[in-house]
């Protein structure tokens, strides 16, 4: 049964554990892929979450039988993505989790993601954040809806769902605001510029655990090997380097022609 | 062994409270200490975060967790901000915590919900301009007429009991005398709900204060306020009896602030340390400062296991009220020492009233103060030990 014709608002939420932003990034690894050893659920991904409740808040919530399922992709503490997902809200967890997924590009990591979608199936809505804040290539959501064959509604600053099952999102440039209508089932990625994202409070904290989350693994979804991970994607880095340390800027003292000597290294730099 | 890590849901929701502090409190605090405003935007939030309602039961609108989470909590607000911090600590230790122990049924249900939520603020009016820890002093009375308490005196420092959203002010007041076995007059000391609109209830002009600007505190002036019998606390004259026991665990909140507000010193200082360089090096490489921060360390950590102890004992339903007085002392001495060293590290950035620092050295001094001063915790230690 369908939102329009009055079921429950079915929405799968894309989460990603990625490196804190708040400390040093820095790549590791034969296969140069960044170093997760201190990972949350990416805050862009926190408004998608903030989206999906609010559009199951605005007819009736959880209590009323609508579902936000978190989904991630990744290794096992990926898990702690999808359990902020549940603090905050979601009412279930499916963690897609599989060795052989390990260094999957964007195209190889919206084939593993559409799979499992199709796996589960049934959803109204897929929201993803507008990009991951450590790969920040912001295509997984147009591959998985050209994957899936369902309309793009990507990068919303705000999202309506009518009754009649119309979800319409306004996408905001710096000279023009776009509105944008798709029919359900689609695939929606939220800016940051909706609403700000609630934090868990104790009783989400603690309801989380009682939550149900499913693992999937590869053999799970049917899915071979050889299409994910770094033997199935697409693009492959072949080398990495450190930008180097910024040299020492020029230092003008000021003997009465700083000024002019300031104005001649802009004019030189062609910054003038 | 006693396993002093956090259990996961302690852990998230004092990372939570963290991420709330440093995003939505931090940037605001320096702004509402300065204009000594109450941050009711900050209030709002915490009150949608749940944590006004962190240690009661979910029928009455709480959270269903414990005082643990809540000095947890504290923490992290304290680090930050004591003056948010405060305002929770006493709106749910001082405001809502009398009502869930000592309340009737009606009384719970009237009032908890509210101030559970965070949207009404209550406040304890205890303090007077001669009675503190010596309840003995109070001068407020309250009188049955006609089925109604009439109450009139004065209550000083009564902290969140004039903002916008207070509803309630708890008194004690003495509503009866008998005479003791050596002739002497013996109070009987109550404690009255006081809904703040009420006729003749006034929270007069802010306190002046050297710190906890951004908290609400007036003295608070009663004549003639009438309020039903029905409004009656606890049992009569078990009121200061009553707020005893409310004090013992309100020290180990206390002390999770001040441990906050020690760490926050340490953090702060940490951070100038690796960034500010004078005589060619970062200043953190001279030891004249690296160890006056490692010291401060310690003195936060030991603040920190100090009301970890307590409040593990008041959980398992021991008797905590020595631990509870240590805690208090050892953190708010924390606190104001790890103040003073911070605002050294800073050098005259420190007596700039921009900078957290300084605000900890300002709010700091309270920690000895209130909830029962650093001499009314030794006495409490002291008696323990049979002295």
């Amino acid at each position: 049964m369908s939102v329009a014709s009055g079921g429950p608002l079915k929405v799968l939420v894309l989460v990603k554990h990625v490196p804190d932003a708040q400390f040093d990034r820095h790549l590791a690894g034969a296969d140069h892929s960044i170093d997760r050893s201190e990972s949350i659920l990416s805050e862009l991904d926190e408004y998608a979450i903030e989206s999906a409740l609010q559009l199951i808040e605005a007819r009736g919530g959880a209590k009323a039988g609508h579902t936000v399922t978190a989904l991630t992709m990744g290794p096992e503490r990926a898990a702690a993505a999808v359990k902020k997902a549940l603090q905050m809200g979601a009412t279930d967890g499916v963690h897609v989790c599989d060795p052989a997924l390990a260094g999957s590009d964007a195209a190889a990591t919206s084939l593993a993601l559409a799979t499992a979608i199709n796996h589960l199936g049934g959803f109204d809505v897929v929201l993803a954040g507008m990009a991951s804040t450590d790969g920040e290539t912001s295509i997984v959501p147009a591959q998985l809806a050209e994957r899936l064959g369902l309309p793009q509604l990507t990068m919303a600053s705000a999202l309506e769902l009518g009754d009649d099952g119309v979800l319409t999102g306004r996408r905001d440039s710096d000279t023009t605001s776009t509105t944008l209508q798709a029919t359900l089932p689609a695939v929606v990625s939220v800016t940051d510029q909706g609403e700000e994202p609630r934090y868990p409070n104790f009783k989400g904290i603690m309801g989380a655990k009682k939550k149900k989350t499913v693992t999937l693994a590869l053999s799970d979804l049917g899915l071979d090997a050889a299409h994910v991970g770094v033997a199935g994607s697409w693009t492959h880095v072949e080398d990495a380097q450190a930008r180097p340390p910024r040299t020492a800027g020029t230092v003008i003292t000021d003997e009465g022609d700083a000024g002019v000597q300031l104005v001649d290294f802009l004019a030189d730099k062609k910054l003038l | 062994m006693p396993n002093l890590e956090l259990e996961d849901d302690y852990q998230d929701l004092s990372d939570t409270v963290r991420d709330f502090a440093d995003t939505v409190v931090a940037p605001v605090s320096a702004k509402h200490d300065e204009e000594h405003s109450f941050p009711y935007e900050v209030v709002s939030q915490m009150a949608e975060m749940g944590l006004f309602g962190l240690p009661f039961p979910e029928e009455h609108g709480g959270m269903g967790g414990d005082y643990f989470a809540l000095a947890l909590a504290l923490e992290q607000l304290g680090r930050v901000d004591q003056s948010v911090a405060i305002t929770l600590e006493a709106g749910v230790s001082l405001g809502a915590m009398p009502i869930h122990r000592f309340g009737t049924d009606a009384q719970k249900e009237e009032w908890l919900p509210m101030l559970a939520s965070g949207k009404a603020l209550a406040g304890f009016g205890l303090t007077e301009p001669e009675a503190g820890s010596d309840a003995g002093g109070t001068k407020t009375t309250a009188r049955l007429e006609d089925g109604n308490w009439v109450v009139n005196g004065n209550k000083e420092f009564i902290t969140n009991s004039g903002t916008d959203i207070t509803k309630l002010v708890t008194v004690t007041a003495v509503t009866g005398t008998s005479e003791r076995a050596d002739g002497s007059v013996k109070k009987e000391i109550s404690t009255i709900l006081v809904p703040t609109g009420t006729a003749g209830f006034t929270a007069e002009k802010a306190y002046n204060k050297v710190g906890w600007n951004a908290s609400d505190t007036h003295p608070l002036t009663l004549r003639n306020v009438t309020v039903p019998e029905a409004n009656l606390l606890g049992t009569r004259g078990r009121g200061y009896a009553n707020f005893l026991s409310i004090l013992d665990e309100g020290r180990i909140a206390i002390a999770a602030l001040a441990t906050g507000a020690a760490q926050g010193c340490v953090d702060e200082s940490v951070r100038y340390a690796k960034e500010r360089s004078a005589f060619g090096q970062n200043i953190g490489k001279f030891q004249a400062i690296s160890f006056k921060i490692a010291r401060m360390q310690a003195r936060a950590h030991t603040a920190r296991l100090a009301y970890y102890g307590a409040a593990s004992k008041m959980l398992a339903g021991k008797p905590f009220k020595t631990e509870a007085a240590i805690a208090k002392m050892v953190a708010g001495e924390a606190a104001m020492d790890n103040a003073r060293d911070a605002t050294q590290v800073f050098g005259g950035y420190g007596f700039m009233n921009e900078f957290r620092v300084s605000r900890h050295y300002r709010d700091s001094k309270i920690l000895e103060v209130g909830e029962g001063t650093t001499e009314v915790q030794l006495m409490l230690i002291a008696r323990e030990l049979g002295l």
